[in-house]
């Protein structure tokens, strides 16, 4: 089967939006609504957090939602059990997004194994460093199907951007600013300059532009130079505490788009 | 200065920054440009003759090194064996924290940083980051825990004095893990003027390795000194007690090699190790992946990391060096888990024995004499890392 990551910027190159949640946030079990919602409402890829203790390179916004999912009792375990059967009702690409030693716990291979599964077609791991990926993830990876999404920041050397370019698949997430997500908001002069550095050197895979993209100027303003654009601190206020899920995440999604 | 060198050895780091299967870089790549920057660079301007002069002098006039080595005569009647003291308590500051940081901050001004952040639990490496802060006159900013805030409030106070900015974690459990976090994420978002002073052998490659070898001085004067006072700079035990481990690691460095010589790591075993409050970690512990390098952590099954709980803000801290857990794991090191009481016991102890009031955190190493089973011969060195003005509100609520 093909990935439906892979297979999306196959079909589309501008204007794709990634939204970010946290799973078992605002509560428990708020994932499958949140995820139907979410492609309901014109996301074209979700990615799904799980929580963590100690997500060093997560903001506050994040953070909080990351200890409320915990407090209500969220593991991975559960997740998967959650995301059982989502197949049969959504089709937009699944990523999930975490820290490694989770990850690690549940075993490398129960993991990617679970994840073929219920369908999930990419992870982001933002503390497995590019040389154990190689070494000891990517036969996992490649065996159960699932792409890995490598960052990149303005602080990274073009010699790595090529080599990350080269063991990644689907796209690559380059980070805005040098920032801890939902830190800085909007786009400066700098960072266009390091988008258009990046997209000079013809990299074989897509980007999406994440960290401070918080609307649909911002959303617009990424668009511009990147396959499309990822959202999380914004949308994780946005359903904080709203009492109806479906119709603040569509009003959010269908202003993103503009 | 030996700082530069290093017996091969399967206990010492590898090219690829593990010790067997502990260690390496498990960061975000925000952080790749720093750490690669430290990594491509330590050993190098760690080798260079001016520094060494630069650290060798600040650490024998500011420091107040060589640090004795003292026969504790009453301490080693009441056991029965042979103990001598390394008086780390004696450094400027209060403790063996200094070491490291007037290593760092050196290095990292040849490296062209301009601030300076770390993290801080009971808030001696705070205090030791703000003081060489002060002394080199670059701008500090210090995590610390909301809940450390509170209970050492004479450390926060030092600090400021030092002219360090002392922020909040408010995040988490509010202790030293949280502290560490915070330090991360402002190191994130300040990449290119700021080093991140680690307090501790932890944190991804070349952090362990780094302040290991800048800790190392005590064990190379533990040689020359054991040399002079009984013949042999080989003694049957080295005791240090290990939060993070970098007072032990300084302590184990030159001896790492040295097989006859028996490495004891005292771990806090807060209430009791099955108690639920504790950082015992080697004895309670799984490998996972916190803060930057694998190691082995005490976490639940979902591999969330657990609050640990010791009577010493030093050895509140749910993991350990990747050094020290392949000591666990290999059976080059021996662990003792030592209870709050033990810890409290065995500092009134030394108190009364020998006039040295101890760190709660060094009262972990001394407490492991009751269980050595050292012989009458036997030499038995017992780093004493830190002073105990810091605990004495705590001491006094148990006099």
């Amino acid at each position: 089967m093909t990935n439906r990551i892979t297979h999306l910027f196959s079909q589309q190159s501008g204007r794709l939006l990634n939204v970010y949640f946290t799973a078992g946030f605002p509560q428990l079990n708020d994932t499958r609504t949140i995820l139907k919602s979410l492609e309901a409402a014109g996301a074209d890829l979700v990615e799904i957090g799980m929580p963590y203790s100690d997500p060093v390179a997560d903001g506050e916004t994040i953070q909080l939602s990351n200890d409320k999912a915990l407090h209500n009792g969220m593991t991975v375990k559960t997740l998967f059990e959650q995301l059982e059967g989502m197949r049969e009702e959504v089709s937009v690409p699944v990523l999930l997004m975490g820290y490694i030693n989770p990850v690690i716990q549940f075993g490398v291979e129960a993991f990617c194994r679970r994840c073929r599964e219920v369908g999930v077609d990419g992870l982001i791991l933002p503390d497995l460093p590019a040389d154990v990926y190689e070494e000891e993830f990517k036969p996992l990876f490649d065996q159960y199907g699932l792409v890995n999404i490598f960052l990149i920041t303005p602080q990274t050397a073009d010699d790595r951007i090529r080599h990350i370019d080269s063991i990644s698949e689907g796209f690559i997430y380059m980070v805005s600013s040098a920032s801890t997500t939902g830190a800085k908001a909007g786009i400066t002069a700098d960072q266009e300059a390091y988008f258009n550095r990046v997209n000079a050197m013809n990299l074989k895979n897509p980007r999406l532009i994440g960290f401070g993209i918080s609307d649909n100027a911002s959303f617009e303003r990424a668009s511009q130079y990147a396959a499309g654009a990822i959202i999380g601190s914004a949308f994780i206020k946005a359903i904080a505490d709203t009492p109806d899920l479906p119709g603040t995440i569509d009003g959010f999604v269908r202003k993103v788009k503009g | 200065m030996q700082i530069t060198e290093q017996v091969r050895s399967p206990y010492q780091v590898d090219e690829r920054g593990y010790y067997g299967p502990y260690g390496g870089a498990f960061i975000p790549e925000m952080l790749y440009p720093n750490v690669q920057e430290l990594k491509e660079n330590y050993l190098t301007i760690m080798a260079d003759p001016s520094f060494q002069a630069e650290f060798q002098l600040l650490l024998t006039d500011y420091v107040g090194r060589p640090t004795p080595l003292y026969f504790a005569q009453r301490l080693s009647e009441t056991y029965g064996t042979q103990v001598y003291l390394k008086r780390e308590d004696l450094c400027h500051t209060g403790a063996h924290k200094v070491n490291n940081t007037i290593g760092q901050i050196l290095l990292a001004r040849r490296l062209g940083k301009k601030k300076i952040v770390a993290e801080t639990g009971a808030g001696q490496h705070g205090v030791a980051t703000a003081t060489v802060c002060a002394l080199m006159g670059m701008e500090c900013i210090v995590y610390m825990g909301e809940i450390d805030i509170e209970r050492q409030a004479p450390n926060v106070a030092r600090m400021k004095m030092l002219g360090a900015e002392v922020r909040p974690a408010t995040s988490g459990s509010k202790t030293l893990k949280d502290a560490t976090n915070e330090a991360m994420r402002h190191w994130i978002n300040n990449p290119v003027d700021t080093h991140y002073i680690i307090g501790s052998v932890v944190g991804p490659h070349p952090y362990p390795d780094m302040v290991a070898r800048f800790q190392s001085v005590i064990s190379e004067e533990i040689r020359n000194q054991l040399q002079e006072k009984t013949g042999s700079p080989l003694p049957n035990y080295v005791i240090a007690c290990v939060g993070g481990g970098s007072n032990a690691a300084g302590a184990f460095y030159h001896y790492l090699h040295e097989t006859s010589v028996k490495l004891v790591a005292a771990e806090a075993a807060g209430l009791g190790v099955y108690s639920g409050h504790t950082a015992a970690t080697t004895f309670l512990g799984k490998p996972g992946v916190l803060h930057g390098s694998r190691s082995i952590l005490m976490q639940t099954e979902d591999g969330q990391v657990v609050e640990p709980f010791s009577i010493s803000a030093g050895l509140d801290y749910p993991g350990i060096g990747p050094m020290h857990a392949n000591l666990a794991t290999s059976g080059r090191g021996i662990f003792k888990a030592i209870t709050d009481e033990e810890a409290l016991t065995a500092g009134f102890e030394l108190a009364k024995l020998e006039g040295i009031i101890p760190a709660l955190e060094s009262s972990h190493a001394l407490a492991s004499l009751k269980t050595l089973g050292a012989g009458p011969d036997e030499v038995v060195v017992v780093n004493l890392s830190g002073r105990g003005d810091k605990d004495l509100a705590t001491y006094m609520k148990h006099l």
